[in-house]
Order: structure tokens, then C-alpha cells, then sequence
């Protein structure tokens, strides 16, 4: 059996957090009552002209600058086929002279994904298909949304650089992450801000020539993204293993059926007719303003992720570990690194608010992006001077999620949270020993499983009070002999 | 004759009201429309509001503006608030815009009364304004013949005396083609001086909003309303208006007139003695005058029934029975959408569809939309060339007067070479203007076409103002002979 390479390029459809849309002054919003942000020229209303929005040329500038992209002077076309919801029943779209040209991405396990092209277009309307499935071929009539008619988009047209699946979703979360840090995208998948269309061939392993490529529709998240990936690389392969021949076509990934569907041929293709958008002048983006773009810029993923590093490894430590690198891969995916920083800055040690943000903050993210930074940072300290135990932290952190912030001692107090003092903890510890002394026999006989047992029975006394750590401390102490600390 | 500066001094003076002004103008409409058929639609009561309005303003002690009750036809590919606008196309049949053109709304603003929308050929394409889904307009002094078109509603209801001024479109002569055949002043401005926000566009790069007027100076004033800046429009060009009706009487002396061999040559020989005698009468006062050849004006035509096509095909796509207009049901979307646009387009639209959708295919667009565009660059150099030399060209508006109906229907080539004269300028971009000098054999009025470099508007009028002077006495007259 031959190996096979699969081979990825993706195009990510990027709306920009402009206040108005691409050509017209009417609110750019998700989520708004359908067809109240619409005005003659997003309807397409004849006489109606389209008049360029700086601030959506600003974050393209901005989103090409951050892909090392080259900003040349560009032009837009108009892309000619009928839809109903495309106002105009043409898409104005910038073509072969786009304002961002090559350049490249650096994903974090150090491969590299090159950039075609990063370049200016209006988005359609929004059509619901209306029906008892609610599926396009048995519906019974469409409803059409006009607010997202002229909202800004940056497509982003990757080079087929991606080999797996897997590669195809860190590019994606990478390129996430700089879209936001640009202050081009709010990042959310979920809400259409990001759409990804994959083109996808296989090709035997060492051939250098690209196999016959299909292009993957209706990729509305990254499990949906990895799961047409595979899928699509298999029947690729099941295909030409058995004989047959991969056609040239446009494919739906149909996700509650795990395949992708045919939706068009290469014949079936339209012929957009692309001419230039008579309607606009060609845009020319002076030095000045370029520069005024990149300044803009925010930190980048990378450098985001540098600086936790460098937070978690300064100090006694030297590299991170591999744990602690998905956790500084996770927290700035998320957006949580800016809060271990204020935390780190506040006093905390950088390892525990990267364990606390990779998993309690991570885990109920709608509230910790909104979590006041010093609360949390106070939290992280107490925990690290020992005023209250991992468990009790735990609990404290909860609540300041879902209350937005607060004063973490004062939590504290009210839950009568209080870790043990110390020389409680170690006559609690003895008291412990001393009525369990058959267990403790054959701890010291060496059977480790009891150390567990013991700390059991002290939390239980100790109503959880106590600090695991210093528990393991002790018992080890006692086990050795030591003299007290 | 009143021109509208007196006509809007006396109605800002107080001592004529708009509504007596208005009132004119609908009973000339109510005499004569039924045979000329100027106007698509007349819209009586917003026209009246109007002009009460005006009059209270006026007895309130404030300005209405330079055009304060002075009425106004507006070919109906202009969008007007709550008004039907239909480009004479049973596509667009009952459309009322929810928006007024930046034209409409200076006019407004400048105390002009819209008093209704205007005929013309379907979607402006089109020569003498038969290509009308309602029917055609006639020809004021002969019921049998043409006005020209596009803009023949407005054109013929300024000759008719309906109205003193008209805006129309011109994309490749439609104002000045049908002034010519009428006997009445209409020019195209330099690309980008007058706003397209809210013209219906045939072909965006071409289509210019331009006036009709029974004088130079009328136009001149109405140009002056409707030029500038417009933040709607990207193509507008960043500077104020131009100050035309100021230099109208400096005269011609020492001007350089150029006669544009090309734009006489193949005219009628009655309408190419009206252009010499022009010529001629400009010498006399003072211009300088001589002949010059712009070789390139023969591409002219076929450059143009590329580009504007294909720039049509693109801007009537959205004519698909989804959001406005007519609608024919189909058993799916598409087949909705081809039954809505087969019923709802007449055939010459459905020509240049077609032929624009096919220059612009995939494998055909450099041959084609590509290489119209490459002859447009060249007609651009070959006139700035001639404008090394000269400050204005001379020319006929149109190759013949005033054609009879139904005589070129059947023969679109005859029809389009109607507008070789004027077809030049659209593809330069440049602004140029049809003033009426005499008539032809048949008695009909002949319009002689000045042309000039872009933003040269000054001078253009200047130099129309000279020609007019210079018209035989009574012709002109009689073509505009039922104004008040």
C-alpha cells in the first residue's frame, strides 16, 4: 500500500469589526433585528453608488502587514452571477490587483504556511431556507437578511503548504489570533465572523505534482474543518486506490452526515465575468497611512506566547515543559494571556495563573474575558502564600467568574475559607498518625498507595481546610524523621 | 422669451408666485402631452406643494434659491422620493425610490418645482426614444418624426415649451442628440463634475446627467445647481462647482477652434453647412478657426458598443424580480428570475445584455471588453493631442435632423451611427454641447456640437454662448416657439 500526502489550501473569509459596512454608512452588527441596518446602496437599490470605507481599508492594511503581506496599490471588479441574496447580482471584490500580496504564516510548532493573497470584498445577504427540514432542496420559501449585505470582508488565501488536517486547524487558530490582535475580527466562528472553504487533493507520497483538487464548502467551525479534511483526503484516496479519478468540483460538507456532498462541477462553474468596478476610483494607500496601520497592530500570537514563556521560565526553571506549552498555546488561543501577565505583575508566580487560566478560566470563558485582571491576580496570590488551599481557590475563582470580579479574601471570609494554620495542620497531622497506626505501619513499610489514605482522612478532619501540599509535606517529614520546619 | 434667471427673480421678488409659474406649465402639458408625449408621469400635487411652499418662503422673506419656481422636467432614470422612476421599463413598473438623486436634491434645494418624469428609450439605450415601454415621444414641430434620444421627454418637453429645463442622461450623446434633433441647448458635463447618485446607470463609466435648456445661459444656470462635489458619488471630482453664467458675454476672441473633420464628414450636407456657417461666425468674432483631424473618432462606435454593453450587462443584472419591480413567477428562483426579466426587458435591452454578457465571457474579455478599453485610451491621447493645438472642436451634434418614426427600428446599426458625433466624449470623459443653428432642408432644427478638454466647462459655454449668438435669426425661435 502506497502512502498518501494530503494537501491543504484554505481561503478565510474574515468580516471586519468596521462600525459600518463596506460601501455604505449603515451599522455593521451582528445579530441586529434582520433587515434594519439597510440603506438604497447595501440593497443594491438602483442609482445607488458604493463609496469605500477607509476604516475596512485600514484593517486589511493592518491584517496584511501582520502576514508580512506586501500592500500594493489595487483595484476592485465586479464578480457577475445571480443570487437572491446578493443585491446587486454582482459581488465587488478585488481581483487580480489586491491590496495585500503574498507574505506568509508561522504556526507554533514552527512549520510555515505561505499567503497568496489577503484581499478587500463586500459579503451577500443572508438567506434562511424555510421549511419542515429546514434544508435548501425541500424548502418552501427563503427569507433573506440584508444586514449582512456590504459588510466587510478580508479573504485570505493561504498557499497549499497545509499536509494534514491537524495543520489545517493550527492554521486556523493561528491565523484566528492574529486577525483578532489586528482588531480586524472578533475571531467568533460561530457567529460566520470567520468562514473557511478548504481546497483539498492528495498526491502519493513524494510526488511533487499536486493532485486534482476539490474545494470544500460550509466549514462553520474547526471540528467541522478537520472532520471534511479527513473525510474528503480518504474518499480522495478510497477513490483513486480503487481506480477512479478525482474531478475538479465544488464539494458541501454536510456535518450531520460526516461526508462532503457534490455542489457543483468545474463545468458547472460560473464565469464570473469579472471587470473593474467602474463605480470606484483605485485605491492607493499612501506610505503614511501604511505605517499608521501597522502601528496599530497588537501583540501578535507569537509574541504573546513568548512572553508567557518567558514569565513561566524565569526563575530557577530553564524550558517549559511540554504541559506547560499546550497550557501557553491554550491561554493566548483564548485570550487569557493578558491576565496571567496582570496577575504575574500583580505578584503572582507565573506557573499557577497559567495552570489557573488554562483550566478554571478556560473552562467558563464567557465570564473570564470580562473577569476583572487584579481579582484574579489577588486570587492567585493567596493561593501561592498558602491563605487558602488549590481547593479553595478553586471555589473562590468560580464565584468571582460569575460575579465579574470582587475581592477575592472577602470571598474568602464569607465561605469561611481559612487554610489551616500551620501548627494546627501538623497536630492534626499527628493526631491523624497516631489514630490510624496499623496504616501507618505499612506506609512506612513502604506501601505509597497510603499516602493518599492519609490525606484523605486529614482533609476530612480538617474539612478540606488544609493545603494539599503541605499535607504531602508533612507526612513525608514524619515518614523521614525530619525535625519540624 | 424669459430665462430662468429672470423667471426665478421675478418668483423670488415676489412678484410672480410659483404656482401661477406652475400652473403655466401644466396647462401647456394638459394642451399638448397627449400628441407629444413628453412625460411619463406629471406629478401634479407634489409639483403644487412645491410651489406653495416656495410662495409661502418667498412671503416669509427668505430666498428660495437661483431656480426658485422655475419647472423642471427629469428624465425618469433620475430617482425621485415616492415619485415612480421606471427608465420606460415595465421591469421597474411601479418602483417608487425611497430616495431622491443628488440632482434632484440640489434642484429641490435650489428652489426648482419637479413637475414629472420624462420619457425615454428603455433604460436609456436607445436613439430616438421609440425604445419606451409606454410608446414613444414625438417630435414637437413634427408629430411624425423623433425628438432623438435617450432623453427625447426632455428634450422634446423644453422645445414644447412645457418647461424651460430638462435634465437627461448621456452616455454617448443622449442629451445632446435629442437637443440637436429638437432645437433645443443640451450638453454633457466633463465626467464626475455633476453626481450619478441616483441616475439609474446604463454604463457607469460613461453615463453623465446632463441639461436641457432653450438657452446657453439656462443651461449654464442649471449646470451651475447640479455641478460639485458629491460625497455619494466616488467618481465625483473634488472641486466646486464651476462659475459659467459670469463669463457667458467674453466673447470668442483669440480662442482656438478647432473642426473636427470626423464630425462633419458623413453628416448630411445640410447639417454640414450649418457646422461651416458656425465655423465661420465664430472667425468672425474673433476666434481663430481652423481644421483638424482626430483620426481616432472612427473607433469610436465600435469602442462603445463594447464597453457600454458590458458595463450594462453588470448593472441591469440586479433587475431579477427578488426585491422590486416586476416579478413572474418561475418554479424555482432561476427560472424566476429568467421569466421576470424575458417579460420585463424590451429587445434592445435584451441586445446589449447580451452582447455585453459575451464581451465580458471568460476567453472573450481581452478580445474584446480588453482591447474597447485599450481604444479608449487611445481616443484619450489623440485628443489631448488636438487640444495641444486648439481650445475647443467643432462638429455636428447629430449626422442628420430629426428622423421619422419607425425608420431605424428595424436597422440597430443605422440606429447607433446616430451617435458617432457625440459618442467621442463619453469614451474621453471630456464635456461638450449642442447648441441649435439653423435647420436642415426639411426645416428641422440642426444642432451644432462644441466640444472641449475635461473641466473646461468655462470655456465651453463660452464658446456655445458665441455660436447661439450667431444662429440665423428665426429658426431657433420657432423651435422653441411655444414658450410663454
Amino acid at each position: 500500500m502506497t502512502d498518501w500526502d494530503t494537501v491543504v489550501g484554505l481561503e478565510v473569509h474574515c468580516e471586519l469589526r468596521t462600525r459600518t459596512k463596506l460601501f455604505c454608512g449603515c451599522r455593521n452588527a451582528f445579530g441586529d433585528e434582520p433587515n434594519t441596518n439597510i440603506c438604497p446602496v447595501c440593497l443594491g437599490l438602483p442609482g445607488s453608488l458604493p463609496v469605500l470605507n477607509e476604516q475596512a481599508v485600514e484593517l486589511a492594511m493592518r491584517i496584511g502587514t501582520a502576514l508580512h503581506a506586501e500592500i500594493r496599490p489595487s483595484i476592485f471588479h465586479r464578480k457577475n452571477y445571480f443570487y437572491p441574496d446578493m443585491p446587486k447580482d454582482y459581488q465587488i471584490s478585488q481581483y487580480d490587483e489586491p491590496i495585500n500580496v503574498g507574505g506568509w504564516l508561522d504556526l507554533p510548532d514552527a512549520s510555515r504556511v505561505g499567503i497568496v493573497r489577503a484581499h478587500i470584498e463586500e459579503d451577500t445577504g443572508k438567506t434562511t431556507h424555510q421549511g419542515a427540514s429546514g434544508r435548501i432542496h425541500s424548502a418552501e420559501y427563503a427569507l433573506v437578511d440584508y444586514n449582512r449585505a456590504g459588510v466587510p470582508l478580508v479573504e485570505i488565501v493561504s498557499a497549499p503548504d497545509i499536509r494534514s488536517a491537524s495543520q489545517a486547524r493550527a492554521y486556523v487558530t493561528e491565523l484566528r489570533g492574529v486577525l483578532v490582535a489586528t482588531g480586524a475580527s472578533d475571531g467568533r466562528m460561530e457567529e460566520g465572523s470567520l468562514r473557511v472553504d478548504a481546497n483539498v487533493s492528495v498526491r502519493r507520497a513524494g510526488d511533487e505534482h499536486y493532485g486534482t483538487r476539490c474545494e470544500i464548502k460550509n466549514l462553520n467551525s474547526l471540528r467541522s474543518l478537520v472532520r471534511a479534511i479527513e473525510y474528503e483526503a480518504d474518499r480522495q484516496v478510497a477513490l483513486v486506490e480503487t481506480g477512479g479519478r478525482v474531478v475538479q468540483e465544488t464539494r458541501h460538507w454536510d456535518e450531520g452526515a460526516g461526508r462532503t456532498v457534490p455542489l457543483r462541477s468545474k463545468e458547472e462553474a460560473f464565469d464570473y465575468r469579472y471587470f473593474p468596478e467602474p463605480d470606484l476610483v483605485p485605491l492607493d494607500p499612501d506610505a503614511e497611512w501604511q505605517q499608521r496601520a501597522a502601528g496599530a497592530i497588537g501583540l501578535l500570537p507569537a509574541a504573546r506566547r513568548a512572553r508567557l514563556v518567558e514569565l513561566v521560565t524565569s526563575g530557577e526553571h530553564g524550558a517549559p515543559t511540554s504541559q506547560q506549552q499546550d497550557q501557553v498555546e491554550a491561554v493566548v488561543n483564548q485570550g487569557l494571556d493578558d491576565l496571567v501577565v496582570d496577575a504575574v505583575d500583580a505578584g503572582a508566580p507565573a506557573a499557577l495563573a497559567l495552570v489557573r487560566a488554562a483550566n478554571e478560566l478556560a473552562a467558563d470563558l464567557e465570564h473570564a474575558t470580562v473577569l476583572d485582571p487584579s481579582a484574579f491576580a489577588r486570587l492567585v496570590v493567596m493561593e501561592t502564600t498558602g491563605a487558602v488551599t488549590a481547593t479553595q481557590a478553586k471555589a473562590i475563582l468560580a464565584e468571582l467568574l460569575s460575579a465579574g470580579g470582587g475581592d477575592p479574601a472577602e470571598v474568602a471570609r464569607a465561605r469561611g475559607f481559612e487554610a489551616l494554620a500551620d501548627d494546627s495542620l501538623v497536630a492534626v497531622v499527628a493526631e491523624t498518625v497516631e489514630a490510624n497506626r496499623a496504616e501507618w505501619d505499612r506506609y512506612l513499610a513502604g506501601d505509597d498507595k497510603l499516602a493518599g489514605f492519609f490525606t484523605g482522612q486529614i482533609m476530612k478532619a480538617t474539612r478540606g481546610k488544609a493545603d494539599g501540599k503541605r499535607v504531602a509535606e508533612e507526612l513525608r517529614r514524619l515518614r523521614n524523621g525530619e525535625p519540624e520546619a | 422669451m424669459t430665462g430662468v434667471r429672470d423667471l426665478a427673480a421675478s418668483v423670488r421678488a415676489g412678484e410672480r408666485s410659483a404656482v401661477s409659474v406652475l400652473d403655466g406649465a401644466l396647462s401647456a402639458i394638459a394642451d399638448r402631452d397627449t400628441e407629444v408625449r413628453a412625460f411619463l408621469f406629471v406629478c401634479e400635487a407634489e409639483a403644487r406643494a412645491a410651489a406653495e411652499a416656495l410662495d409661502d418662503a418667498v412671503r416669509a422673506g427668505s430666498d428660495p434659491g437661483p431656480l426658485a419656481g422655475v419647472p423642471v422636467a427629469l428624465k425618469d432614470n433620475l430617482c425621485t422620493r415616492g415619485i415612480p422612476t421606471t427608465c420606460g421599463s415595465r421591469i421597474l413598473a411601479g418602483w417608487h425610490p425611497p430616495y431622491d438623486a443628488t440632482v434632484v436634491a440640489r434642484l429641490r434645494g435650489a428652489g426648482a418645482v419637479v413637475v414629472g418624469k420624462t420619457n425615454l428609450d428603455e433604460f436609456a439605450m436607445g436613439s430616438s426614444t421609440e425604445n419606451s415601454s409606454t410608446g414613444p415621444t414625438r417630435h414637437p414641430q413634427d408629430l411624425s418624426r423623433v425628438p432623438g434620444g435617450s432623453s427625447g421627454g426632455s428634450a422634446a418637453a423644453v422645445a414644447a415649451g412645457f418647461v424651460p429645463l430638462g435634465l437627461g442622461s448621456d452616455t454617448g450623446g443622449s442629451v445632446r442628440q435629442p437637443a440637436a434633433l429638437c432645437g433645443v441647448v443640451g450638453m454633457k458635463p466633463t465626467y464626475g463634475l455633476v453626481s450619478r447618485y441616483g441616475l439609474i446607470a446604463f454604463a457607469s463609466s460613461l453615463d453623465q446627467i446632463g441639461p436641457l435648456a432653450r438657452t446657453v445661459e439656462d443651461a449654464a444656470v442649471l449646470l451651475e445647481v447640479i455641478a460639485g462635489h458629491d460625497e455619494c458619488d466616488s467618481t465625483s471630482i473634488d472641486r466646486p462647482a464651476p462659475m459659467l453664467v459670469r463669463s457667458l458675454d467674453r466673447g470668442v476672441d483669440g480662442v482656438r477652434v478647432g473642426v473636427c473633420a470626423e464630425l462633419v464628414d458623413g453628416t448630411a450636407p445640410d447639417v454640414a453647412a450649418r457646422v461651416e456657417q458656425a465655423a465661420e461666425a465664430l472667425e468672425k468674432a474673433g476666434a481663430e478657426v481652423a481644421s483638424v483631424s482626430v483620426p481616432e473618432v472612427r473607433f469610436g462606435l465600435s469602442a462603445y458598443y463594447l464597453i457600454a454593453p458590458a458595463e450594462a450587462s453588470s448593472n441591469l443584472a440586479r433587475y431579477d424580480g427578488v426585491r422590486y419591480g416586476l416579478r413572474v413567477p418561475g418554479h424555482d428562483v432561476a427560472a424566476m428570475n429568467v421569466a421576470t426579466r424575458t417579460a420585463g426587458f424590451g429587445p434592445e435591452v435584451k441586445r446589449r445584455i447580451m452582447l455585453g454578457t459575451y464581451a465580458l465571457s471568460a476567453g472573450y474579455y481581452d478580445a474584446y471588453y480588453g482591447k474597447a478599453q485599450r481604444v479608449r485610451t487611445l481616443m484619450i491621447q489623440a485628443f489631448a493631442r488636438a487640444y495641444e493645438r486648439f481650445d475647443v472642436l467643432l462638429g455636428a451634434t447629430a449626422p442628420t435632423t430629426a428622423f421619422a418614426l419607425g425608420e431605424r427600428v428595424d436597422d440597430p446599426m443605422a440606429m447607433y451611427m446616430s451617435d458617432v458625433c457625440t459618442i467621442p466624449s463619453n469614451l474621453t470623459g471630456d464635456p461638450a454641447i449642442s447648441v441649435p443653428f439653423g435647420t436642415g432642408r426639411d426645416g428641422l432644427p440642426v444642432g451644432v456640437q462644441v466640444l472641449a478638454p475635461a473641466l473646461e466647462e468655462e470655456l465651453l459655454f463660452r464658446v456655445a454662448a458665441a455660436v447661439e449668438a450667431a444662429a440665423p435669426a428665426g429658426d431657433r425661435t420657432s423651435a422653441a416657439g411655444a414658450v410663454r
